[in-house]
């Protein structure tokens, strides 16, 4: 089983911890004057997405994950499965809803997705930071709003819902960025 | 390319300012400075401590590879059995694996012994070394126990109290080893980095003092109490600044403590360290009775000047030597 020792750890390392595969956020060495060393390292659970902080024994080995991304175009989904393509080996993979959660509201059929891949199994999707979709509905706004003060919800194709300005409405495609779920503009169809 | 220093033209000033006041101020006690070879015959034979080797060539050597020194304390111990006398140090020292924010591999150490002074004596002085230098409020000493006490509410030095210790730490969740961790020095290590140290020396310059005597190697243990050893350190806004002991003069027992190291060393399946034999004919020819205390030049002027960074106060830091 590949292992890492304590002084190979950096920032984007992938490591087990509790059964789990796990980033590096930060690794930070604490030394006393004499006596036992420590890494002191921030981690994230690439499944529950968890941050916690651990401390490890310098110079201990730790056990590494087999964790990859990998960049695919989206399909579709067959309600149990979210199937996912390499373009350029025309090979899929599917991806359970644990795998998708929230990213389910962001999928675009063909828009490239990045895939963490454990053991070669998906555990995470990250779509990309921005995606259009179409508004499917929105309360009619005011005509000759264009500041968009405080704004409007608004569902989106996917079931996304976002606040919009006030002059957007339904039939219309927006961007939205998908890190903080805002909309940024409208698209001309 | 970045050629340029990573300090600050002030910072090098106050750096040159801060070695003349050393200076002078162990000139006006009659303390001896001198000067001891970084390159030499043997290294430490500490586990935690790795020197950094160099190859050397010529004639009349008698061995090839040679040790860059983690601290001159040997050298400083002959020159004391020597009959040098109180004698201080400022010196490059070098240890392998000690990069990040507040390390360098290649550091300034304060070292110096006082002849007839005790661990108390000692602590006396560094006292007015600080306030002279950083022109902060004296000191206050706190014994190791009570500083586990107050923080874990532990006893550090009895076996229940290591247990409490164990329960203590295995809440704060900090790997799954601590609950199964067999040595009580690194539990006790564990706490006393993560919890212990960042609380000391916040409103005044603090002295942790009367250390178990299972980590004080060099150290002579307490007459009254054998389970700690005159050994202390002291701390300034949560940073380790010095170590100290009433050093230990027996060469039999720093012979043993070699021993004893490098069969920790070979559990660890690290190489074992060559003992310096020199340091042991010395002290068997006799160590005065002495203190003794290094202090970590760089990190004192972290503190004088507010700098966050070890790099803020080299010119040139591993990443630009």
């Amino acid at each position: 089983m590949a292992s890492y020792s304590t002084n190979e750890f950096k920032g984007g390392l992938k490591i087990m911890q509790d059964g789990e595969p796990c980033s590096i956020l930060e690794n930070e060495m604490v030394k006393p004057g004499k006596g036992q060393a420590f890494n002191r390292v921030k981690i994230r659970k690439l499944i529950s997405g968890k941050v916690v902080e651990k401390t490890f024994k310098s110079g201990e080995s730790v056990e590494a994950a087999d964790v990859q991304e990998i960049e695919l175009a989206y399909l579709y989904s067959d309600g149990e499965f979210w199937h996912f393509m390499n373009n350029e080996t025309f090979e899929q993979i599917a991806a359970d809803e644990a795998a998708v959660s929230d990213a389910t509201k962001w999928l675009v059929e063909q828009d490239v997705c990045t895939l963490t891949l454990w053991d070669g199994k998906p555990i995470n999707v990250t779509p990309p930071n921005f995606v259009e979709l179409e508004i499917t509905e929105t309360d009619p706004g005011l005509k000759g709003d264009t500041q968009g003060t405080g704004g409007k919800p608004a569902t989106l194709v996917t079931g996304a819902v976002v606040r919009v300005p006030l002059f957007v409405q339904t039939g219309e495609v927006v961007k939205v960025d998908t890190r903080n779920g805002e909309y940024v503009s409208r698209v001309q169809k | 390319m970045n050629w340029q220093p990573s300090a600050s033209l002030q910072a090098l000033r106050a750096r040159a300012e801060l070695l003349a006041n050393i200076r002078s101020f162990f000139a006006e006690r009659d303390v001896l400075e001198v000067d001891t070879p970084i390159v030499a015959a043997r290294g430490v034979t500490d586990p935690h401590l790795s020197n950094v080797t160099v190859k050397l060539c010529g004639d009349g050597l008698s061995q090839s590879e040679y040790f860059l020194q983690t601290s001159p304390e040997y050298a400083m111990k002959r020159l004391l059995a020597a009959g040098s006398g109180s004698i201080y140090q400022i010196a490059k020292v070098i240890r392998n694996d000690e990069v990040g924010p507040q390390h360098n591999p290649e550091f300034t150490m304060l070292e110096w012994y006082r002849l007839g002074f005790d661990e108390y004596q000692l602590m006396d002085e560094i006292d007015q070394l600080m306030c002279s230098l950083l022109g902060c409020k004296a000191s206050k000493r706190v014994t190791y126990q009570d500083a586990f006490l107050t923080v874990t509410g532990c006893d550090p030095l009895t076996a229940q109290g290591i247990e409490s210790l164990r329960c203590w730490l295995v809440k704060r969740d900090l790997g799954d080893w601590v609950k199964d961790e067999a040595d009580p020095d690194t539990l006790l290590y564990l706490a006393m980095t993560h919890y212990i140290e960042p609380t000391l020396g916040q409103t005044e310059p603090t002295f942790i003092y009367n250390f178990p005597a299972s980590q004080s190697a060099l150290a002579r243990i307490h007459p009254d109490d054998p389970r700690v050893a005159r050994r202390f350190e002291l701390y300034i806004d949560g940073v380790e600044l010095a170590n100290g002991f009433y050093e230990l003069t027996d060469a039999m027992q720093q012979a043993q403590r070699f021993a004893a190291d490098n069969s920790i060393r070979m559990k660890q399946g690290k190489p074992r360290a060559l003992e310096d034999e020199r340091l042991v004919a010395a002290l068997q020819a006799g160590l005065p009775d002495c203190a003794g205390v290094a202090l970590g030049l760089d990190r004192l002027l972290m503190l004088k000047l507010g700098a966050s960074q070890i790099s803020d106060v080299l010119a040139f830091p591993i990443e630009r030597a």
